[in-house]
């Protein structure tokens, strides 16, 4: 098997029971595995509820080390949609050509950069200041921003060996609280201050609502895109064929990342808590119990991809769900689409090839499951297209 | 050339030709209000949902399965619901006047 390879733990539970076991924290969680399955209870809120008691419908279970509700996250509608209009339009600015513009001096800078070295690692040196840098255009503030919080190192919330992390969680709330100061002291056009201006019902958002959307941004899209980046450069290491290829047909750039962002599925899945007595593929659910909707899996399903633990760059039907499916899919996808549609660009103009030479994987368990979601590390050395 | 009439929710009717590509990517080009694209044509994000107007049903053809069971948990779904990225444009698809559904 390549390096690159993420392998699929789910395919025998997904065609045997479609269903997966995991104790965490004495509050068991059902993964959901089948595709149609999935979509299902995610369009069934009213059953499979996001508005539970903050922190429950992740897993690892945060609701011990939080109390703030994420906001729209963890809201069922029709509230969800009234917090969600709030920054919807917000979330397309990477659609602007100013932003692409900015996202790719960027990402340019980066890859120059890192071409000048003789050994990389990528994790710490290529995706965290990646995706730190973006965040900045996102929130629309100072890029030297970014340094703050490359320095926090890739796990605000995770730390290695410890699921949870309490002390690590409080880094990032109490900067939170900082900068929401600052914002009230300084009001001005940066994402603290459009919240602190909105108003939902004629009424403006509460500081801890502010919290509550900006806790997500920071943590919804950190690890997440730094495994789609790692991720991305390890799949053109093993793969030379498809960066030259990807030169030679740029026209299936969005495909191509559509298709990555389905083979990697950076977020495993996601919790629910049901409402009543119910069932999911023909196990009995109870009231106030979990379920996951295990998105990883789903981009599995052989009913739905063909040659699924394939990478077919020029994937035509894609129906993954590495972004989540209805009402809570993700905010954030538009912004990650730019990032990895210009990384995958100037890959393509600026390097010819990447070796792998070290890795340690960031193999997930969850229950029976032992999943391949990215690296804690992983040096490479990039050689230049000049 | 193909002469295609979107009619957005607040009533706005635009007409637009092309001679290539898909319906959602016209769309999108002309910024049609309730067309975003947002997977870019690859059946994932059903931000790209219209109404056929009955007459030209039979034109644009039948749903794959896959662009079926994404409609069928969409909202403002009905029998004359498309994905429009997977509608490919061509000349027999002159006329046809679709409906944005968000
Ligand atoms: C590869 C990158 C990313 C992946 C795979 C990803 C995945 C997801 C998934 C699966 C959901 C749905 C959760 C659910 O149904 O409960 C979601 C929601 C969300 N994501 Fe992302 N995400 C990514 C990047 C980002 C980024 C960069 C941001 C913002 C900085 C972000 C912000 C959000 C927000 C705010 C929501 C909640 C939306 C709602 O509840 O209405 N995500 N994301
Ligand atoms: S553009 Fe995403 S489904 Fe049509």
């Amino acid at each position: 098997m390549k390096k690159s390879a993420l392998p699929d733990p789910f395919e025998e539970a997904r065609l045997q029971a479609g269903l997966g076991h995991i104790n965490d924290q004495d509050d068991p969680v059902l993964m959901v595995l089948r595709h149609k399955d999935v979509r299902k209870c995610a369009h069934q809120w009213q059953r499979f509820q996001s508005g539970a008691e903050p922190g429950r419908i992740v897993v690892p279970s945060e609701v011990n080390i939080r109390k703030t509700r994420q906001i729209p996250f963890e809201l069922d509608p029709p509230q969800h949609g009234q917090y969600r209009a709030v920054v919807e339009q917000w979330f397309k600015r990477p659609l602007e050509p100013a932003y692409r513009a900015a996202l790719k001096v960027q990402i340019d800078d980066l890859i120059d950069e890192v071409l000048g070295k003789e050994k990389v690692e990528v994790v710490s040196e290529f995706s965290l200041p990646l995706q730190s840098r973006a965040l900045t255009l996102l929130l629309n503030i100072p890029y030297e921003e970014a340094e703050t919080w490359i320095s926090w190192g890739t796990h605000v919330f995770r730390s290695e060996g410890e699921a949870l992390d309490g002390d690590k969680a409080a880094i990032l709330y109490d900067y939170i609280d900082e900068q929401i100061d600052q914002a009230i002291d300084n009001p001005g056009e940066d994402l603290y201050s459009v919240l602190l201006r909105a108003e939902v019902e004629g009424k403006k958002l509460t500081r801890e609502e502010v919290k509550g959307v900006m806790i997500l941004t920071f943590a919804g899209g950190r690890d997440t895109v730094i495994n789609a980046v790692t991720n991305s450069i390890a799949y053109f290491a093993d793969h030379p064929e498809s960066l030259v290829r990807l030169r030679e047909e740029p026209e299936i750039m969005g495909k191509a990342v559509e298709e990555l962002i389905r083979y990697f599925a950076p977020l495993t899945h996601m919790g629910r808590v049901a409402t009543e007595d119910t069932e999911v593929c023909e196990h009995a659910v109870q009231a106030d119990s979990r379920i996951s909707l295990c998105w990883a899996s789903a981009n599995r399903d052989a009913s739905v991809f063909e040659k699924p633990n394939e990478v077919v760059l020029d994937r035509k039907l894609n129906p993954h769900l590495s972004f989540g499916f209805g009402h809570h899919k993700c905010l954030g996808a538009t912004h990650t689409r730019q990032i990895m549609k210009i990384l995958l660009h100037s890959l393509t103009e600026k390097v010819k090839s990447i070796q792998i030479e070290d890795r340690s994987e960031n193999i997930e368990e969850w229950g029976q499951f032992n999943r391949k979601v990215g690296y804690h590390s992983i040096h490479v050395s990039f050689n230049s297209n000049s | 050339m193909a002469k295609i009439t979107f009619i957005t929710s607040d009533g706005e009717t635009t007409t637009l030709e092309a001679t290539s590509g898909s319906v959602m990517e016209l769309a999108v080009q002309n910024t049609i209000q309730g067309i975003d694209g947002d997977c870019g044509g690859v059946c994932s994000c059903a931000t790209c949902h219209v109404h056929v107007e009955p007459p030209f049903v039979e034109r644009t053809g039948e749903a794959s399965e896959i662009e079926k069971d994404m409609l069928e948990l969409d909202d403002n779904v009905n029998e004359f619901s498309r994905l429009s990225c997977q509608l490919a444009i061509t000349e027999e698809l002159d006329g046809l006047i679709l409906r944005v559904a968000k």
